[in-house]
This record gives structure tokens, sequence and C-alpha cells, in this order.
């Protein structure tokens, strides 16, 4: 059996607010197959943007890892030191944002910032650095690379500096990628080419990434496996076919219900999740989604349920049974 | 399905143009002009929802804005509901706003964060109206409940509500002075996937109830073809093409609007792995130097020669459906157009 | 089976509670109650403030009436009692003067030619902003480069300017009584642009908001939409530049009075008694000049940490 590349257990994030306590990440396990792209989908607040910054270690303090382990390839490291931390990120640990302006120095020249991220983590001296990094551009598909590398991000398009991002993060080749919202803000023809891209970069390096959206059709494309958040939890997760096709948790059913489509059947109206997702404050004593699910009965305010398998490596954490519309037997 | 024949029309845009100037320098000399809409013409039926979509940069949001005179248009005519607006000054635009009203897209920005809901809502009922105070109070409340917020939560401020709410008081504000003509600029992009479907559900309902005329501007395309009756899609201030919503999502002519529509990810893994998608290169040209000829001949998969030294006229290739491209001139109209039918219905029969 | 949730939505703050009750559990409220700085600051303020406005009443002396001085009580030092007998816990000056007196008496002129100056440089300044955040163009233009050359001029000098025009216009007789006037448009003068400067730029951001694109939808007379939408919300700077310029305006009003050119002699601020005070500092007699300083330095110096405060807890927005 091969082992995970990256192992998440019973994770907990917290965030400290005046006398109480937010919690944005409740009790989530997950493990990462070397080479599988795993969608993380769910909706703001639900916690999974929250997840890929403790991966990285980069939650904004008072913000904390309350609880929990990360493993990667075996090795922990939720409790290292912000050195050992940094040595990571870049070189093991990959990481793609959603508004690449914000990440980009806006005072350095995108050259500048790539040699410097492929120095700090390989043994390249300045014209071996160099060189990577045209190599890397031009594989991201930037034309005349050479000349751009003198080029400072506002002079890019915003394709264009997502494309200089993806190059910066895959630079030291690292085991796992972490894109959060890459092309939320991108518009569809060039979310497009960017999914093209990535689809390319991962048949040639064979990376293994976590691609953090809240599009269901990215995730159609892209993904291998899905896991669906809600409330800080993971709700339910499955191979991608198996959940579109199959989907087990009240909430994952009514979101593929209110997402129209660009082809196939036009729905008359769209149906509605009600309510607001929640705001929690502490291990919830119940289901989270109790409130909004139209199939909740009163085992779901008592406890909180448990991902249990309901198909081939397919879990959920729900007491229903969609198709009975009742309890589910385990 | 809207039939467009037989309805009167509400809203008529001609030769619409809006060009911001370029100053650069110590004088402040003007270099250039961004030509943000360029050229648009359109009309929109009593009781239709007209789709505007496009990509960022191509003049949607701007063409909106100008149609209810945000903004002093470059040239360009505006008829709503009979009357020529284009060149009207504030005191004679000013009785003619409560016909014509807008909503946002960001729900924080638009609404003022220092004003109580009730304020915010009366706030055109104070304008236009000579309504008592127990008048403005009863109306406000009627339009909380057409909405469906709780009246209760008249005296809160915007902060104390979620984005969905904050949009809906947006919608209430807009619903104040029984507008009939509504221009929605991308009402349901900052919001969550879950919250969009109430949002478009609740206007859906207002216009049957109603009989309100949208303008309904968006980048989704999917939601664009829930809830649209007729689709125009734009590119870097041109319309390049207009349709029927059924026939523009079936059998889409123009080639911008194929590559649009082919991008666009759709969430059933069984279409999307075997879905052909159409890449376009490179970037979109800068709407202060726009190309030659068609704006689009630059990324476009089935340019010609002609493409880059004349622009397109519009041209209709079936009732209510018109497209500007040169592979449907009148005289390559015949041929090219049923060759993109068929190829377009092949690669929908793919995709099933 | 629970219910299907068709209610209407809740807000996300509870039902229910008093605007007074909000306040209280705000942010705003929560930062001031835990800094003691502030906590020491804003009592230090507000003891000497109503001194200032109470003084008529409460003041031991009157020590600006002739009939009621008597030179033998002079230079007695403080907690003493003077030559004729009278008790002055902070000591008399050379004319007899109760310190403590003359050092509330004086607070009351500093504030009022402090709070005055500053309004009106703060209404000045904010008017000015708003137009020019709002209409662009040559306003903004005009505006800015006369608030940029005010900026570049120390405000004791632009004060000092015009004092000596009004000295210039100003027929001779009435010029005492248009002292205090003078001085607080001089100073006002001297400090608008700054109000000004923060309050076009918060009025340009505020301008591309959505709510003031709905009021111009509504047709709404900009003059109104600038007065309802856009200074309400640009209004927040305005006060923390507003409690750091009032501790400006009371420290160029004391110079100015040490200078000879403020106050009249007669209506003596905190200024004129330092002034006074420091003929006396090496002849031995401290207390005529020590105490009024202190004042001073307290007065402005509290102002100006309530205004720090401020400043730090205005921003995240008050909820």
């Amino acid at each position: 059996m091969t082992e995970p590349v990256l192992s998440i257990k019973d994770l907990v994030v917290e965030f400290p607010f005046r006398n109480d306590v937010f919690r944005a990440v409740s009790g989530v396990s997950f493990d990462i197959m070397p080479g599988e792209v795993v969608g993380v989908v769910g909706e703001s607040g639900a916690g999974k943007s929250m997840t890929g910054s403790a991966v990285i270690g980069l939650i904004e303090p008072p913000g904390h890892i309350a609880s929990g382990e990360i493993r990667l390839k075996g090795e922990r490291i939720d409790n290292l030191p912000e050195e050992a931390k940094a040595k990571l990120r870049g070189r093991r640990i990959g990481m793609v944002f959603q508004d690449p302006l914000t990440s980009l120095n806006p005072l350095y020249t995108i050259g500048e910032q790539l040699i410097e991220t492929i120095r700090t983590h390989l043994p390249l001296n300045e014209a071996e650095a160099r060189q990577k990094a045209i190599d890397l551009l031009t594989e991201a598909g930037i034309p005349k690379a050479a000349e751009r590398m003198e080029s400072y991000p506002h002079q890019f398009s915003g394709g264009m500096r997502q494309r200089v991002m993806i190059a910066i993060a895959l630079a030291c080749d690292p085991e796992v990628l972490i894109a959060d919202e890459p092309t939320t803000a991108l518009d569809v023809t060039i979310q497009a080419q960017i999914l093209e891209l990535m689809k390319e970069l991962r048949e040639k390096l064979g990376m293994a990434v976590i691609w953090i959206t809240h599009d269901l059709g990215v995730i159609a494309g892209i993904a291998d496996r899905v896991m669906v958040m809600y409330g800080g939890q993971v709700v339910e997760q499955a191979p991608v076919r198996e959940l579109f096709g199959n989907p087990q948790h009240p909430y994952t059913r009514a979101l593929l219900k209110t997402v129209p489509s660009v082809s196939g059947e036009r729905e008359e109206k769209l149906a509605v999740i009600e309510g607001q997702p929640p705001i929690l404050s502490a291990a919830p004593a119940a289901c989270p989604f109790r409130a909004r699910c139209p199939q909740a009965f009163e085992r779901c305010e008592r406890e909180n349920p448990a991902r249990v398998p309901v198909g081939p490596a397919h879990d959920a954490a729900c007491f229903g049974d969609p198709a009975t519309g009742g309890p589910r037997d385990v | 399905m809207f039939d467009t024949r037989t309805g009167r029309k509400l809203v008529e845009v001609r030769n619409l143009k809006m060009h911001f100037p370029i100053y650069a320098g110590l004088l402040r000399r003007r270099v250039g002009e961004v030509k943000a809409v360029d050229d648009v013409s359109f009309d929109i039926y009593e009781g239709e929802t007209l789709g505007l979509v496009g990509e960022s940069g191509c003049g949607k949001s701007t063409c909106g804005r100008a149609v209810l005179r945000l903004y002093d248009i470059t040239s360009g005519s505006i008829w709503i509901n009979g009357e020529e607006i284009g060149e009207a000054g504030f005191q004679r635009l000013r009785p003619l706003r409560p016909t014509m009203q807008m909503v946002f897209q960001d729900p924080q920005a638009s609404l003022n964060p220092r004003m109580t809901v009730s304020r915010i809502i009366s706030e055109p009922l104070d304008e236009h109206t000579r309504l008592s105070r127990e008048e403005k109070t009863e109306r406000v409340f009627e339009l909380m409940d057409a909405v469906g917020l709780n009246r209760d939560f008249a005296n809160r401020y915007p902060h104390e509500f979620s984005g969905g709410q904050r949009q809906r008081i947006g919608i209430a504000r807009a619903l104040a002075l029984n507008p009939k003509f509504i221009v929605c600029d991308e009402p349901i992009a900052a919001l969550d996937v879950s919250i969009q479907a109430q949002v478009v559900n609740l206007l859906e309902e207002l216009q049957d109830r109603l009989g309100l005329t949208y303008l309904f501007i968006s980048h989704d395309l999917s939601m664009v073809r829930h809830i649209a009756d007729r689709v125009a899609v734009m590119y870097l201030g041109k319309v390049v093409e207009l349709a029927p919503r059924d026939a523009l999502y079936a059998t889409p002519m123009h080639p911008y609007t194929e590559a649009l529509l082919s991008a666009v990810p759709e969430p059933d893994p069984t279409i999307e792995t075997r879905k052909k998608h159409i890449l376009l290169k490179g970037d979109v040209p800068s709407p202060a130097n726009p190309p030659q000829g068609c704006n689009f001949c630059t990324r476009c998969p089935k340019v010609m020669d002609i493409c880059r030294k004349v622009e397109p006229a519009a041209f209709e290739v079936a009732p209510g459906h018109q497209v500007a491209c040169h592979l449907y001139s009148e005289t390559t109209h015949e041929t090219a157009g049923e060759t993109a039918a068929i190829e377009a219905q092949e690669s929908t029969q793919q995709g099933e | 089976m629970t219910d299907l949730p068709h209610s209407p939505e809740q807000p996300v703050v509870a039902a229910k509670t008093s605007r007074w009750r909000t306040f209280l559990k705000s942010d705003i409220v929560w930062s001031y109650r835990h800094s003691p700085v502030t906590i020491v600051a804003s009592i230090v303020a507000l003891v000497l403030i109503l001194m200032a406005v109470l003084a008529p009443w409460i003041a031991p002396y009157n020590p600006f009436n002739p009939a009621t001085l008597n030179l033998m009580d002079g230079f007695t030092p403080p907690n003493s009692n003077s030559f004729a007998g009278r008790y002055f816990i902070l000591g008399t000056d050379n004319q007899g003067r109760d310190v403590l007196s003359t050092i509330m008496y004086g607070s009351r002129v500093s504030l009022f030619v402090g709070f005055s100056a500053t309004l009106f440089a703060m209404v000045m300044g904010v008017g000015l902003g708003l137009v020019a955040g709002y209409l662009g163009g040559i306003w903004d233009a005009v505006i800015m480069r006369v608030a940029d050359v005010q900026l570049s001029f120390p405000a004791i000098l632009i004060a000092l300017l015009i004092f000596g025009v009004a000295r210039g216009l100003i027929p001779p007789n009435q010029q005492e009584g248009a002292a205090i006037w003078v001085l607080i448009l001089a100073i006002g003068l001297a400090n608008w642009a700054q109000f000004a400067r923060t309050v076009r730029g918060a009025t340009m951001v505020e301008r591309q908001k959505d709510y003031v694109s709905a009021a111009r939808i509504l047709g709404v007379n900009p003059f109104i939409i600038l007065l309802r939408h856009v200074l309400p919300n640009v209004m927040g700077p305005v006060l923390v530049i507003g409690t750091i310029g009032l501790a400006l305006a009371i420290i160029e009003e004391a110079t100015l009075s040490y200078l000879g050119v403020g106050v009249p002699p007669t209506q003596p601020s905190l200024g004129t008694l330092i002034r006074i005070g420091q003929q006396f500092l090496f002849s031995g007699e401290w207390w005529i000049l020590l105490f009024p300083a202190v004042t001073l330095v307290l007065l402005a110096l509290s102002v100006n940490l309530l205004g720090d405060w401020l400043r730090d807890a205005l921003n995240p927005k008050l909820r």
C-alpha cells in the first residue's frame, strides 16, 4: 500500500476573539496519495481555505492550530518551528493563491522573484537559476519568457500573473501543490486555459494537488477525488464521478441541485438551500447542517455524525439515508 | 420563451458609445481614449429579461450604467418608455428616474453603512413622493415583505446582515418607486452559491408579479441561461451576438460565443472530461487600442483575411438572432451558417 | 422531523437590543475599557475641562478683579498663607493673583480658543475637502494647491501674518475686543489643510462606491449626496485629526500668547501665565511658572492620547 504524501488527522483551527473563540476548522481528517488531485469544495466559512493555510503553516495569529496532526510523507510538520516550516514552503509544498496581484511583490520583477525562490531552496548559482526560471515560465505558457523576466507584476494580465504564480509554486518540484481558489478571480476563458495548463503540468510532474474552490464545474473537470466541507468539517468524500453521480450527504445533494448548467436540462426554478451557514465557537454537539437539512431528525440534534462508509471509497457524515429519507442502517 | 414580435419595446439603445479619455504627461493632454462601449445597439421588450454577458473589460457594466445615465454618454441615443434620455440634463432626467432603477453587484458597497435599512429603502420615497411618515413606513414594510426580510429588522444597519440579505435590501430599494425597468449589474457575483439561487428566484418572482423588465448583466453564463429570455454577448465594447436564449446556448454562431460556452466548466464529470474546450490564445486586447477590423481577430480560431481589415456589421442569421461576424455576411451566410449549425449539433450530441 | 426552515432569515446579531446596549458591547468601548492609559487620559482631560468650564463658580478667588487684589498677597509660596493672611493652595504671582484661580480662568480661555479654532478649521477643511474630492477637476486642483501652500508654512508664521493684517485693518479701539476672534481665525486658518486633505482622499474613495451611484440613479441633488451620504462616512478620520488638532491649537494659542501676540492681557490664557511666570523663574518664585506649564502639558497630552486611542479604536469598523 502506498503511503499518503500528506496526512491530516483531527485538525482543529481556532481564532480567539475577545472573550470568545471562533472555530474555523473542526476536526478534519483526510489523506492525499501521491499524484492525485483532491478537490475541496465548500462555501465561504466552511473552513476549506483555513485547512489549506494550516498545511502551509500560514495561519494569521491569533488564529492557531488548536489540535490535530499534519504529516508530510510521515513526518509531522504542524509542530515545527517557523524556520523549518519556511524551508518546507516552496520546496516541498507549493502554493497558488486566488489573487496573484497581492501574492506577487509589485516592486520586484518577476524574474527576481522567481530566482529568489529557486535559490532559496536549490543549490544553483545565479546563471543556472536564471535559466531554470526561463524554462519554468515557458512551461507555464508565457510567450517570450526571457524578455518577460524583466517585467513587473502589474505589466501582466490576470491570467499571465496566475501562470507566473504557478511557475513559482512548481519551481522546486514540490510533492504537494495547494491551490486556493486559483481561478476564481479569472475570466472563464482564461480559467479554461489555466485548468488545461494544470492538467498538463500534473501529467508531467506528478505532484499531488489540493484544489480548493467553491466552483463545482471546476472540480468536475480537474479532481480525482472530492471532499465537501461544511461548518468546518468534511461532510462527504468520494471519487469525483461517484460524488456527482451518487451524492449521499443532504448538503452535497442540495448544492448540486442549486447550480444551473450551460448545457443539458434547463431548470424552471432553481433549487434553494434556505438559511445560512453556521458560525461555530466550540466543537459542535450536533450536526452543523441540521438547521437547513430537509431530512433532519432528532438524532441529528443530539450528536455530530462521524463519517461512515456509504459506497466504494465513499464516506459521508450523516445519520440519514437519502434513498429512504430515514436513518441509515449502519 | 418571450415572443419578441408582439411585445412593446421598453428600452431602445442605438449606437451607444462610451469613450473615456486618457490623459497623460505633465500638461495632462488627452492622448487617447478607452472605448469601453463602442457602437452598441439593442432593444429590450416590456416584461422580458435581456441577459448581457461577457468577460471582464468587455464593457457590459459600463453599458448598463450608461443606459441609466450614470454617465454622460459620448454619443448615441437611449429611449426608455418612449422618452429619449441620451442627451437629457439633470433636471429633465429627475422625474424619469423612478421608472428605471439598478441593483448593484457588491452588497456591502451598495448600501450606506451609516443608514438604517428603513432609511435606505425610504430614501427613494423621500426624494420622489409626498407620502406622510406613516405611509412611508407602511411602504417600507411592504417592500421588506416582498423581498423576504423580517420587518423587525428595519432599524438595523447593513453590517448586521449577511450578503444575501443585503442584496435583498438593495432590491427593495430598487422597487420602492415601482420602476418598470431594472438594470441588474452582476447582482449575484459576490454571493455564495447557495445564496445565489435564493436571490435569482426572488428576482424572477418579482418580475412575474410586478411585470418588471430586466437588463441582467453577468459573466456567469449558466445563471444567465436560467433567467434570461434573450442574450447579448459583448466583447471589447461591441455586441458580437444577440439571440433568444435557447438559440444562443444550443447553436452559438459567433466564434467567441462558442469559445465562451465551451470554456464554462460543467458540474458533471462525465461531460467535463469528454468536453472539448476551445482554448483561446493570448489575452484580450486593450480597449484603448482595439485591433483594426474585427475586435476578435487576434484570438479567433476561425479568423480570415477580411477580419483583420474590415469590421463586421451585425447580420440577422435567423429571426431575432444577429451576429457580427464575417462568417455570416450576406454572401457567405448560407454555407457558413449551415456548417456552423451542423458543427454545433455534433458537439452537443457528443457531450451527452 | 424538524420543521422545514421557511421563515425569513435571522440577522447575524441577536434581536431586541437597544442602541445603547449595542454601543456598550461594541469594539470601541471594549478597547477603551482595556486601555488604562486612555482611561487615565480621559479622566484627566475631563477634570481639566470641567475645572475650566466651572471656573466662575468654583475658583477660590477671582484673580482678574482689581478690586479684590491685594499686593500684600503677592509672591506667596504654594500651600501657605500670604502676608495678608489668606490661604493660597498653589501660591500667588507678583500681583497677588491666586495661581490656582488664574489657571482655572486661563484654561477657560485656552480651551475656548482651542475648541473654536479647531471647529473653524474642521468646518472649513471638511467643506473644502468634500468639494475637492467630489467634484475633482479644477476645484480639486485649486483647493489642494492652496492647502499645499498653507501646509508648507509653519502654523505660527501664518497666525502672525494674519495678526499683523488684522492689526492693520481693525481700528485701535476695537482691537482688544476683536483679539480673541482674530486669534481663533488665525489658528483656524493655520490648521484647516490637514482636514481638507484627509477628507478629500476619503471622499474620492466613497464617491466610487455603489451607494453613491444608487443615490445618483435616484436623481438626488449632488450637494445633498455630499451631506447625506458622503459626509457621515468620512467623519471617522476627521474625529481623530480633530482631537489631535485640538491639542495643537491649544499649544499654538499658548505660543502666540507667550509671544505677546495672542490674547489680550485682560483675558490671559495659559500661555500668558507662562510668559508672566517665566520672569520670576530664576528669582525663586518657581510656582508661578510651573503650575500653568504643567496644566498646559497635561491638557495637551491627555487630548493627544485620546486622539491616539480613537485612531486605533476606529480601525476596525465600529460594530
